[in-house]
């Protein structure tokens, strides 16, 4: 126990004092989940919203097939885009491998469907509010779309924190096509789970901390917009 | 000569001011009638609409009237061309309504829909969904329906009365040709409603051409040129007001103007 509370003190120290090594990881940490994140959204908000509105054959094995793909295990994407990028795969040639840009494909496949799944629930059910209007007016698809996108922006926000948060707390792909070597592709989960095996609780707290203060971060952020949201009658 | 509320700034009746959405005069309205042939519409094995034919008068007030669950709010859905019907027609001068005549129409829903926006920005949404940008002119209607002063307020925040204001001053705003209205003045104060009756009239007296649901009988008297009934998803009769009112050709229809409630006993159909 004597063991704990000194690791935990140290930890806070170095959190406090802005250890640089400390920081260099969670700064990774940060780009490459935000960057997955953007590119998720690029990708899952336009299809999600395609879906929403319009109506083809298939389309609802398609909105299962989302749903499912949301909770894709981490290892398993992990593995896949190994796979593809290591020596021998049909990109191997990219020498991606072990590079931050590998974490954050594998990060983006891992959380488009996230983001591609919840937009659609979101807009879909605005549509259903609106598509009475929107068949008044005779408003094209992309008018459509472009409205809903708008109108759902507070709860589009919070679908890109939740696919922000399931990145950012996620380790068996980063550690898996990143290989958490120093300096280069070291970010918090990974660090957290190789220094813990190793037994540098201190590193491996003051990152734990700091990952569960991004999570309640995230958390009150998302309940900020709802709130937000719902006082000036924008949800 | 009604009295309006200060915070209602209109035009006066003649509808001939240039500030307004609805007053410049549409093109002739007698070349563009609307009308219904054999019109039916089922959903669930049941008719909801029962092959009606029917022709509105090309200008002035048509007012639609019936029990609850006639077809009132379907058959302008169908007249709008927002749902398909299962057989029969609607046409515009003869022809198949298309994009660009739907275009040219504007409804006001019995349940107002607004967008997640101010009151101003829902009226300039539609405004440029017509490639209309003349940012006075969102002002200018929301002015007629006496809601200057909330302007920026959001739409959805409004009393029901208020929404149900913007949702027709969002109609207006699109200066159509047929302005579809499905009970719109439902839930207004006295004085709201008279104003927004005195819009609808100087609409119709700048060649628009209304086709209105109420309940209101009071209103129908001084708004309508010809009253609809609709019955069962079925015409039972289409004239006058005071034809209507004073002299009723169907018994459905003596029975809706005396408020009486339809039972098996005083139809003998079934209408529990
Ligand atoms: N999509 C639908 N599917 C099944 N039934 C429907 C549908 N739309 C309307 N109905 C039914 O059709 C009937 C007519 O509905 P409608 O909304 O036109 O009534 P209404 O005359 O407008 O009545 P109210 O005065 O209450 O507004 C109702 O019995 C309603 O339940
Ligand atoms: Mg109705």
């Amino acid at each position: 126990m004597q063991d704990f509370a000194q690791s935990f003190s140290l930890a806070l120290m170095h959190i406090v004092t802005l250890d640089p090594d400390l920081i260099e990881i969670v700064g990774l940490s940060l780009q490459v989940s935000l960057s997955a994140t953007v590119i998720s959204c690029l990708i899952g908000l336009p299809v999600g919203a395609f879906v929403a509105v319009t109506r083809f054959p298939g389309r609802s094995a398609l909105i299962v097939c989302m749903n499912a793909l949301m909770g894709l295990p981490p290892v398993v994407v992990g593995l896949f885009v190994y796979l593809q990028l290591s020596r021998a795969g049909p990109l191997g040639f990219l020498g991606l491998l072990y590079t931050p840009t590998a974490m954050i494909i594998a990060q983006s496949i891992l959380i488009t469907p996230i983001a591609g799944a919840l937009s659609r629930q979101v807009l879909e059910d605005l549509h259903k509010e609106y598509r009475e209007q929107f068949s008044s007016l005779v408003l094209s698809t992309a008018a459509q779309i472009r409205a809903l996108i708008w109108d759902g922006r507070y709860s589009l926000i919070t679908v890109a924190l939740a696919a922000f948060g399931r990145s950012v707390a996620e380790v068996g792909a980063v550690i898996i096509v990143g290989g958490n070597i120093d300096h280069l592709t070291r970010v918090m989960t990974t660090a957290i789970a190789l220094e813990t095996s190793k037994g540098d609780l201190t590193l491996a707290m003051s990152l734990g901390l700091i990952l569960l203060f991004i999570a309640l971060g995230i958390n009150a952020l998302v309940s900020t917009f709802r709130l937000t949201a719902s006082r000036y009658g924008y949800a | 000569m009604l009295e309006r509320p200060l915070h209602l700034k209109m035009s006066g009746a003649g509808g001939r001011s240039a500030d307004a959405g609805v007053s410049t005069r549409v093109s002739d309205a007698s070349r563009h009638p609307l009308e219904a042939r054999a019109l039916s519409y089922a959903a669930d094995g049941k008719l909801l609409i029962d092959s009606i034919d029917l022709s509105f008068a090309p200008e002035g007030i048509s007012v639609m009237m019936g029990y609850n669950g006639a077809g009132k709010s379907l058959l302008l859905r169908l007249l709008h061309g927002m749902i398909e019907p299962s057989s029969g027609r609607v046409l515009w001068s003869g022809e198949p309504v298309t994009e660009e005549v739907r275009r040219q129409q504007a409804m006001v829903f019995q349940k107002p829909v607004l967008l997640r926006r101010t009151v101003l920005a829902n009226i300039e949404f539609v405004l440029k969904s017509r490639g209309l940008k003349d940012p006075q002119q969102a002002r200018r209607v929301i002015e007629r329906v006496g809601l200057s002063d909330l302007a920026n307020r959001p739409a959805r925040l409004l009393s029901g009365g208020e929404q149900q204001r913007l949702a027709l001053g969002r109609a207006l705003a699109l200066n159509p040709r047929i302005l579809f209205l499905d009970e719109a003045t439902a839930s207004l104060d006295p004085a709201s409603m008279l104003a927004i009756e005195e819009i609808v009239r100087q609409a119709r007296d700048s060649g628009h051409k209304i086709v209105m649901v109420t309940h209101n009988i009071g209103q129908a008297k001084r708004l309508a040129d010809e009253i609809i009934f609709i019955h069962d998803g079925r015409i039972t009769e289409q004239g006058s007001a005071d034809a209507f009112f004073e002299n009723p050709a169907s018994r459905e229809a003596q029975a809706y103007r005396d408020g009486v409630i339809l039972t098996h006993e005083n139809t003998g159909e079934l209408n529990a």
